[in-house]
């Protein structure tokens, strides 16, 4: 029976969204009924083939072409394992609290529908990355999610802004998977299969197979598509500005799909990266983690603040996998990568109830004192920022210690690295909240706030139970079993799985809580019922790159700008004038102008005649007499 | 079935159409309308019979009629088809009504333009079903004359220059292809492409065109290769190869846009249909002996046309360009085929998968770039002529079917998985890539500036404050919408289930590749 779950969770977003985009366009409670039920029934079978403890594959041949020589076949599968389980109940369980959120979020919005539609639509191209059987399969969806992203964060289309920051968005995957379907086709080609089972299986008969140089550039071409989708340097450009969608898009986006859909695939084909393509994708990943670190601690805006946040802790994830080691074990990551989902999600989905209240304001210089006014709001919030900034018990500390505990273990130059995030982590964060929410308020808007409906607190509160507990419930190692590496038995109790990483490699463990607690206090020290930001006069332009974002978008646009005239101009040019101008029309030109110099002659006049015919007798004579 | 001459039904049906309507009268618009439809529905029913009735088990031709016309010069009345020359029939009688149906904007001698249009397709089921150089010839002209006077007539502004360009550069091309044939033929006497196919494979052609036409003085290898110049030419004028495809931008723009459709939906499409019938199983020696240079022009057609229509600013040239690069892609697909040999089973799963691919990626260009002139001509419609990238701006706002729909064959265009584009062009790549690796990895930037233009043009058509001049801008009618739902149904059909498609053509497809491995 549970064999058509798979198959349910996949495709009932999908049917919500076709259902939707038919028939439902224009009936907001409808299509939001139809938009938050398929996500709901989806984390519930989710939930279902959890408790069963499913595993396994349902395929059929979508493509079958056979006969002599030449045959090939591509599979559409659903693949069941700790890895798509737990993420699925991830993306659903998620998905769910921001669908319902989303209700009371757009509930004013003339395009309820299409933004439904969207959404669903974003759900069921994760579901299939994270269901994918084999490559072909997956970068199908991984596109699919990128167009998603494109509908929703261009969702306010006319706002120019909001449209840049879509095809922004959009571009700059497809940068990435212009490496990606490379990658794809060289596995293909070289290994004969896609299959995500057999290529395993392969791997492991022979393990000297991982040294294939050819296999090592298509490790370094799949990581492509990964930085692009989970916005890693130096493609990270586009997700700060893809907060121009609307708020819990952000959080979707941000959270449960698109981003994980990066380091989810990595781990996915963890066991055919080579040792170089590890150390590459674990330096990206530290640098992506410290460079949006120190960019997130000079915006102003709440959102960006949480999106460069976002490219900090995703950073944190890819460094882990490449950290993990040839046939290693990246769950590690993948751990980070479910917290992560919890308490940033609930950081957006709390942000966007500040958004609310404050008539969309997001510049945290103008808010201040909304503890009061938002309670729930408030304490969520600062549910979802102690678990992100790592403090014990909260999940974040369990997930990020392993990460640490990795990097100390492999790499000290990395595992410094992450220290230095982990403090510059809680000074950004608490910066945010002693400006935005404790403090003197620092307009007129905070005064008229008050505490956001039922619809979206509820969200909020079923988001802060598992940032908090998460850490708790044995998630690692669930995603360890997926990896086959045997981790010690767990510690049983609370306080003992508490105590378990001081135990376990004090060294990481007290190294991040340092780091938390010198980043509290310098936050503290700066931001504690300020009104101004003191950093810029004390860093002068320093604070200013930051605030400014070390000027890649700036170097970006001015390169791709360059070299797009370029090309574009030299092609025109090329075309217009020496192929259409001068060998088009120089033939015709040519052509034409002996026409009509030889018609010059054609003059029917006798006379001209005769005198042409003497002049030509008289050439002719002097030619002879000459010679 | 294969009793009833159901191929020269086919021709014979637009053909009869076609001459009908030119007798018409000019006033009976309506009438004329109908009837053009009536006859292109016929046609596309009897071409989905014909595919009903195919065998997808057999590779050679079926439907075979041959009959001796002038024994003496070796000229049959052959016609068949195969899985290529089904799909292209296919293609045409789905195209033709939907340029008929697009037609509205058509006012002036209605009658004649649409007995022009029954006849272009009747030289176009011709052209993609004749088996003999002689009358395949002579389709391959008769589809320019309609083609010629439909851009002549009814064009934009610049009509006159750009008819005649088109005319004069096609037939530069035809004339070298005629040549060439002509060489062929006092060689051999023989005009039946499988015939000469043969001769070509067992090595006869070279040996007689060296005994009969040693006259030249030339080697036989340097005189085969210039018989195959000859024909190259004349089929890559028309596809077109860069750098012959100056005439395109300004016949494309000029050309009303259902006029457009045809040419970029079809006649493009004999171009490549040429390389396959023709240029592939004649010349593959000469082909090879030539093949870097080919896979840079490939490279290039792809590249540089993209890059041209990142430059364009009026929607029609850009789409224009963005044609040429769909087209390079079939081209690189049919070169990477052709250049390596050998038994290795593996290379012939590669090849397969290649040629799959060239095939259908013709096919969905077909169908998707005459959709997306379709919509350019439903633009034009509502602003009065205008089409440039920045005459509009926000209209998805007061037309959200229209920016959908539109928006929809714009994906599909590029390349986005569960739409038809990305399954032919990821069949080229998975072939190609691993076979010439460089050229297809540069081809692949095609791949990422098309998705700049393309997202460029919804940017800038669609989104954004809305342009207030378009603030009455009118959705799609009910009418307009059922213009142009079966070819957006269809984008989404061969993109979540291609087998049928590719079932058609596999037959096909691995006796080319059987040919070409030896």
């Amino acid at each position: 029976m549970t064999g058509i779950f798979p198959w349910l969770i996949l495709f009932l977003p999908l049917l919500a969204a076709a259902g939707i985009t038919l028939f439902a366009l224009d009936h907001r409670a409808v299509s939001a009924r139809l938009s938050i039920g398929a996500v709901v029934i989806s984390f519930a079978l989710s939930v279902a083939l959890f408790v069963h403890g499913t595993r396994g594959e349902t395929r059929f041949n979508w493509i079958s072409l056979s006969d002599g020589a030449a045959s090939w076949i591509v599979d559409i599968g659903l693949r069941l394992d700790p890895l798509s389980l737990m993420m699925l109940l991830v993306v659903t369980g998620v998905g769910s609290a921001i669908h319902i959120y989303s209700y009371g979020y757009m509930h004013d919005d003339p395009g309820v529908g299409r933004y439904f539609a969207g959404l669903s639509l974003f759900t069921f191209s994760m579901l299939g990355i994270v269901l994918a059987t084999n490559f072909l399969m997956l970068f199908i969806f991984w596109e699919l999610v990128g167009v998603s992203s494109w509908l929703l964060i261009g969702f306010w289309f006319e706002r120019p802004a909001a449209a840049d920051a879509a095809k922004k968005a959009f571009l700059t995957n497809r940068v990435g998977d212009f490496g990606f379907l490379l990658g794809i086709i060289l596995v293909w080609a070289v290994l004969g299969t896609m299959d995500f089972g057999q290529l395993q299986k392969m791997m492991a008969a022979n393990p000297a197979l991982i040294g294939n140089s050819t296999i090592g550039i298509a490790g370094f071409l799949i990581f492509c598509g990964a930085a692009g989708k989970s916005a890693q340097f130096p493609l990270h450009v586009w997700l700060p500005d893809a907060m121009e969608g609307p708020t819990p898009v952000s959080a979707l986006i941000h959270a449960a799909t698109m981003v994980a859909a990066g380091v989810y695939m990595l781990c996915r084909v963890h066991f055919m990266l080579a040792a170089d393509a590890l150390e590459f994708i674990a330096w990206i990943g530290g640098i992506t983690a410290l460079l949006a670190a120190l960019m997130a601690i000079q915006q102003n805006d709440i959102k960006r603040i949480l999106a460069y946040s976002t490219l900090s802790q995703l950073g944190y994830m890819v460094m882990t996998v490449g950290l993990s080691g040839v046939g290693g074990n990246p769950s590690a990551a993948m751990f980070h990568l479910t917290t992560h989902a919890f308490f940033k999600a609930l950081l957006f989905l709390g942000a966007g109830s500040v958004i609310l209240a404050l008539h969309h304001e997001q510049d945290i210089w103008k808010m201040g004192g909304l503890s009061k006014k938002m309670p729930v709001t408030f304490w969520t919030f600062m549910i979802a920022t102690l678990a992100l900034c790592g403090v014990p018990p909260f999940s974040g500390f369990f997930s990020k210690d392993e990460i640490l505990a990795t990097a100390q273990r492999t790499s000290p130059a990395l595992f410094a690295l992450g220290v230095a995030v982990a403090g510059l982590t809680t000074f950004y964060m608490f910066r945010l909240i002693f400006v935005a929410f404790t403090g003197p308020v620092k307009s007129q808007l905070p005064d008229h706030a008050h505490e956001s409906p039922a619809v979206i607190t509820l969200p909020l509160v079923a988001l802060a139970v598992p940032s908090l507990l998460a850490g708790f419930w044995g998630i690692d190692r669930f995603y360890a079993s997926q990896f086959g590496t045997g981790e010690a038995e767990a510690a049983t109790g609370w306080v003992a799985q508490l105590t378990a990483p001081f135990a376990h490699a004090p060294g990481a463990a007290f190294g991040g809580l340092a780091a938390v607690v010198i980043g509290f206090l310098a936050a503290f020290a700066l931001y504690w019922n300020k009104v101004q930001d003191p950093l810029p006069a004390m860093l002068g332009v320093v604070a200013r790159w930051l605030r400014d974002r070390f000027y890649f978008d700036e170097l970006y646009a001015k390169l791709i700008a360059a070299t797009q005239d370029a090309l574009a101009t030299l092609a025109d040019f090329v075309d217009r004038w020496l192929i259409a101008g001068l060998f088009v029309k120089g033939t015709h030109g040519s052509v034409e102008l002996t026409g009509r110099l030889l018609r010059l002659v054609q003059t029917g006049n006798l006379q001209t005649y005769s005198l042409m015919f003497v002049a030509g007798v008289a050439v002719l004579l002097l030619f002879m007499l000459i010679r | 079935m294969n009793d009833f001459p159901a191929i020269t039904g086919l021709t014979l049906l637009p053909l009869i159409g076609g001459g009908l309507l030119l007798g018409l009268g000019a006033d009976h618009k309506t009438l004329a309308r109908r009837l053009a439809l009536g006859v292109s529905a016929l046609a596309l029913a009897l071409a989905v019979t014909l595919a009903v009735n195919f065998n997808p088990s057999s590779g050679g031709l079926q439907f075979v009629q041959r009959l001796s016309w002038v024994p003496g010069l070796g000229v049959d009345y052959f016609v068949g088809v195969d899985g290529l020359g089904l799909l292209m029939v296919l293609l045409t009688a789905l195209v033709v009504p939907l340029a008929l149906l697009a037609s509205g904007r058509i006012t002036e001698r209605v009658p004649l333009y649409c007995a022009l249009v029954l006849l272009l397709q009747a030289g176009l089921f011709g052209t993609f079903t004749a088996q003999n150089f002689f009358h395949w010839f002579l389709f391959w002209e008769l589809s320019l004359v309609p083609a010629f006077f439909l851009i002549k007539l009814w064009g934009g502004p610049d009509r006159g220059p750009a008819a005649t360009q088109f005319f004069v550069y096609t037939m530069v091309g035809s004339v070298a292809m005629l040549l060439s044939f002509l060489a062929i033929f006092l060689a051999t006497g023989k005009f039946n492409f499988t015939d000469l196919a043969e001769l070509s494979q067992t090595g006869q052609l070279d040996a007689s065109l060296a005994a009969k036409l040693n006259w030249t003085s030339l080697s036989p290898a340097a005189l085969k290769l210039v018989i195959f110049g000859g024909v190259f030419l004349g089929l890559a004028v028309k596809v077109p190869v860069m750098p012959f495809h100056t005439w395109l931008p300004t016949a494309y723009a000029e050309a009303p846009s259902p006029v457009t459709m045809l040419l970029t939906g079809l006649m493009s499409k004999m171009g490549v249909y040429g390389f396959l019938r023709i240029l592939v199983p004649l010349f593959a020696a000469e082909m090879r002996a030539v093949i870097t240079p080919l896979l840079w022009l490939a490279v290039i057609t792809i590249v540089a046309s993209a890059a041209a229509a990142f430059a364009q600013r009026d929607l029609k040239r850009m789409l224009a360009y963005s044609s040429i690069n769909h087209l390079g892609y079939c081209l690189l697909g049919i070169f990477v085929a052709v250049k390596l040999t050998g038994a290795d089973p593996k290379l012939a799963v590669e090849k397969a998968a290649v040629l799959d691919g060239v095939l259908l990626q013709m096919f969905n260009h077909g169908l998707t770039a005459a959709t997306l002139f379709c919509f350019v001509g439903l633009l034009e419609q509502r602003s009065g002529g205008l089409r440039g990238l920045n005459d509009f701006g926000g209209v998805r706002k007061v037309a959200p079917v229209f920016a959908g729909l539109m928006g929809i064959s714009v994906f599909a265009s590029l390349g986005l998985p569960g739409l038809n584009g990305f399954i032919g062009e990821f069949l080229i790549f998975k072939g190609a890539f691993p076979l010439v690796t460089w050229a297809t990895a540069l081809a692949a930037l095609g791949l990422l500036i098309t998705a700049v233009f393309l997202l460029t043009l919804l940017q800038r058509v669609f989104q954004g404050p809305l342009n207030p001049k378009w603030s009455a801008f009118p959705d799609l009618t009910t009418a307009e919408r059922w213009i142009v739902a079966p070819a957006v149904a269809l984008m989404f059909l061969i993109g979540v289930y291609p087998q049928p498609v590719l079932h058609l053509l596999n037959a096909t497809v691995l006796q080319f590749v059987t040919k070409l491995m030896s």
